[in-house]
C-alpha cells in the first residue's frame, strides 16, 4: 500500500487542480439555468437580508454544495421508500422550486428536507414518514474528502515508516510523528495506563478525523466549508462509538462501581440511577461539546461577515475581515483543542472503565 | 418573545461557565506560577476541568435553544 | 420542541448511517494499514534507541572499569618495578660487599702467604749463610790448623789440650 507517490507527483497535483477548475466551469452552465428561477427570490432577498436564516443555511447540511455566487453542485439523492430505493440527482429539485416526479412518489425540497407531495401539490405528511433520506449530502461528501485525505496522508506516512525502519523521521513523517506521539504520551498513556496500546487505533482515528474535519470546516472555499463536526448527528455518531468502546471494554470493577457501589444500602436507589445516567451523559456531553464549539465558531465567523450585509456598506468590510481573521486564528486553536479534548475525555472514560481497583 | 427568553437562558448559562472557567484558569495560573515544572500536568488537568465546566454550560445553551 | 423531532429519523437516519460507515471504514483501513505499522515502527525505534543508550551506558561502565583496571595494573607494575629495583640494588650492594670481603680476605691471605714465604726464604737464606759461614770457618779453621800443626810438637800440645778438655764422664 504505497501512496507516497500521490503526494509527490506534480503532474497528478496539476491535473487535480485542473479538473476542479473544469468542474467549476461545468457547474456554471447549470447555475445559469437555475438563475432564472432564483432571480425573483434574489430580489426579495436583497431587500431584507436575514442573517439568522443565512447563517443557519450555511452551517446546516444540504443537498447542494454551494461553491460561491450562484454556483452550486447538485448532489445525488438516495431515498429509501416503502416501495423501494429511489436514486436521482438533486438538480431535479432546482433548489426547492419544483417538485420532482420520482418512480414511486413526487418529492419536493422543503427547507432542504425531502417531503412527499400529494396530487394537490401539498406536502403529504403521512407518506413523508415512509421515506428515509439516504442522500449523499454535503456533509457526507465532506466526510469522505476528510477520510480520503486521512487515508492518503497516513498510508503514505506508514509506507515511509516501513521504508525507513529504525531511522529518524523525515519529511512529512516528522510532521505527523509528534502528533501521534502527543496522542500516545499525553492522551492515551496517562489516562488509560499500561493497557493503552489496544485503544490507540480508535483514539488516533477519532483524534485525526475530528481534527481534519474541523480544519476543513474552516476553509471557506470548495473542498472545505462544510460544517461536519458542527453537525450534531456526526458528533452523535462519534459519541455513540465512544459509548460502545467504553462500555464494552469495561471490567468488573467498573460494573461493580455502578451496581454495587460502596455506599449504605439505602442510597442505592439514588446512586444506581445516577451512575446509569452518568454512562449516557458523559458521551452526551462529548457530543454537545464538539457540536456547540464548532458550530459556535462558524456562527461567529458568519455573523461577522453578515455585518457587511446588514450595514450594506463596504466600509465595514475591513473591520469585519479583521475580526474574521482573528476568529479564524482562534478557530485553528479550537479545532485542535476540541479534537484533543474529545480524545482526551474518551481516553479518560476508557481509563475509568479498565482501571483495576484496589480498595 | 420566547426566543428572547431562550437567549436569556443561554446567556445565564454562559455566565456560569465564564465564572467557572475563569476560576479554573486563574487557579491553574497560580499553580503554574508556584510550580513551573508541573505546568504541563496542570495544563492538562486545567483543560479537562475547563471542558467539563464548558460541557455543563453547553447543556444549558442547548436546552435553552431547544426550549424556544 | 415537538416540531424539532418530527421526521427526525426520516431526514437524518441516512446521515447517521453514512457517518458510521465512513468512520468504521476509516478505523479499519487506518488501523490495519496506518496505525499498526506506524505504532510498531515507533515502538521499535524507541526500543532500539533505548537499547543503544543502555549499551552505551554499559560500554561507558566497561570503559571505566578497564581504565580502573589499567590504572591498577600500572600501579602494580610500578610497585613491582620498585621492588625489583630495590632487590637489584640490594643484590648489587651485597655483591659488592661480598666482593670486597672476598678481596680483603684474599689480600690478607696473600699477605700472610707472602710473609710466610718471606720467612721461609729468610730462613733458607739464613741457613745457607750459616752453612757458608760454617764451611768458611771450617776452611779457615782447617787452614789455621794446618798452619799451626805443621810441626809435631804443636800437634802433641793440641792433643794434650783436647785431651784435657775431654773428661771421661
Amino acid at each position: 500500500m504505497d501512496f507516497s507517490h500521490i503526494l509527490n507527483s506534480k503532474k497528478l497535483a496539476f491535473s487535480v487542480i485542473l479538473s476542479v477548475f473544469l468542474s467549476v466551469f461545468a457547474c456554471k452552465s447549470f447555475a445559469i439555468q437555475s438563475e432564472k428561477a432564483g432571480v425573483e427570490e434574489k430580489n426579495a432577498k436583497e431587500e431584507a437580508f436575514n442573517p439568522t436564516t443565512a447563517i443557519l443555511e450555511h452551517i446546516a447540511d444540504s443537498h447542494y454544495w454551494h461553491v460561491g455566487g450562484e454556483v452550486s453542485f447538485p448532489l445525488p439523492v438516495i431515498l429509501y421508500t416503502d416501495k423501494g430505493i429511489e436514486n436521482f440527482s438533486g438538480a431535479a429539485f432546482e433548489h426547492g422550486a419544483k417538485p420532482y416526479q420520482g418512480k414511486y412518489y413526487t418529492y419536493k425540497l422543503v427547507d432542504d428536507k425531502i417531503r412527499v407531495v400529494g396530487a394537490n401539490g401539498e406536502v403529504d405528511k403521512e407518506t413523508s414518514k415512509k421515506i428515509y433520506d439516504f442522500s449523499i449530502t454535503k456533509n457526507v461528501i465532506a466526510m469522505w474528502i476528510a477520510g480520503l485525505l486521512l487515508l492518503i496522508i497516513f498510508l503514505s506516512v506508514a509506507s515511509t515508516y516501513k521504508k525507513r525502519t529504525g531511522k529518524a523521521p523525515k519529511g512529512f513523517q516528522s510532521l505527523i510523528e509528534p502528533v501521534i506521539l502527543f496522542v500516545r504520551d499525553e492522551i492515551a498513556r496517562p489516562n488509560i495506563g499500561y493497557k493503552y496500546s489496544k485503544y490507540m487505533p480508535v483514539l488516533l482515528t477519532i483524534f485525526f478525523f475530528i481534527w481534519i474535519n474541523n480544519l476543513l470546516g474552516l476553509i471557506p472555499i470548495f473542498p472545505g466549508g462544510a460544517n461536519v463536526t458542527g453537525n450534531i448527528l456526526f458528533t452523535f455518531v462519534l459519541a455513540t462509538i465512544v459509548l460502545l468502546v467504553v462500555n464494552f471494554s469495561a471490567n468488573k470493577y467498573y460494573w461493580k462501581h455502578i451496581f454495587l457501589p460502596d455506599v449504605p444500602l439505602w442510597l442505592y436507589p439514588i446512586m444506581i440511577p445516577v451512575e446509569l445516567i452518568g454512562i449516557i451523559s458523559r458521551p452526551f456531553a462529548l457530543m454537545i461539546r464538539l457540536y456547540a464549539n464548532i458550530s459556535a465558531g462558524h456562527i461567529i465567523v458568519l455573523s461577522l461577515i453578515s455585518l457587511i450585509f446588514i450595514f450594506k456598506s463596504l466600509l465595514i468590510a475591513p473591520v469585519s475581515v479583521a475580526f474574521v481573521l482573528f476568529m479564524d486564528v482562534l478557530e485553528l486553536l479550537v479545532a485542535f483543542l476540541q479534537a484533543f479534548i474529545f480524545t482526551m475525555l474518551t481516553a479518560l472514560f476508557i481509563g475509568t472503565a479498565v482501571e483495576e481497583h484496589h480498595h | 418573545m420566547t426566543g428572547s427568553i431562550a437567549a436569556l437562558g443561554a446567556g445565564l448559562a454562559v455566565i456560569g461557565a465564564g465564572i467557572g472557567i475563569g476560576q479554573v484558569g486563574g487557579k491553574a495560573m497560580e499553580g503554574i506560577a508556584r510550580q513551573p515544572e508541573a505546568s504541563s500536568k496542570i495544563q492538562t488537568a486545567m483543560i479537562i476541568a475547563a471542558a467539563l465546566v464548558e460541557g455543563v454550560a453547553l447543556f444549558g445553551v442547548v436546552v435553552a435553544l431547544l426550549g424556544k | 420542541m415537538g416540531e424539532l423531532f418530527e421526521n427526525l429519523l426520516n431526514d437524518h437516519l441516512g446521515f447517521v448511517v453514512w457517518a458510521l460507515v465512513a468512520f468504521v471504514i476509516l478505523l479499519v483501513l487506518l488501523g490495519k494499514f496506518a496505525w499498526k505499522p506506524i505504532m510498531a515502527a515507533i515502538t521499535e525505534r524507541e526500543r532500539s534507541i533505548e537499547d543503544a543508550l543502555l549499551k552505551a551506558e554499559a560500554a561507558k561502565e566497561e570503559m571505566a572499569r578497564l581504565t580502573n583496571e589499567n590504572e591498577q595494573l600500572l600501579k602494580q607494575a610500578r610497585a613491582e618495578r620498585d621492588l625489583i629495583l630495590k632487590e637489584a640494588r640490594q643484590m648489587k650492594d651485597q655483591i659488592i660487599n661480598e666482593a670486597k670481603e672476598a678481596a680483603q680476605a684474599e689480600g690478607a691471605r696473600m699477605i700472610e702467604k707472602a710473609s710466610i714465604e718471606i720467612n721461609n726464604q729468610k730462613a733458607i737464606a739464613l741457613a745457607s749463610v750459616k752453612e757458608q759461614v760454617a764451611s768458611l770457618s771450617i776452611e779457615i779453621a782447617e787452614k789455621v790448623l794446618q798452619k799451626q800443626l805443621e810441626n809435631k810438637t804443636q800437634q802433641d800440645a793440641l792433643v794434650a789440650d783436647l785431651l784435657k778438655e775431654v773428661k771421661i764422664g
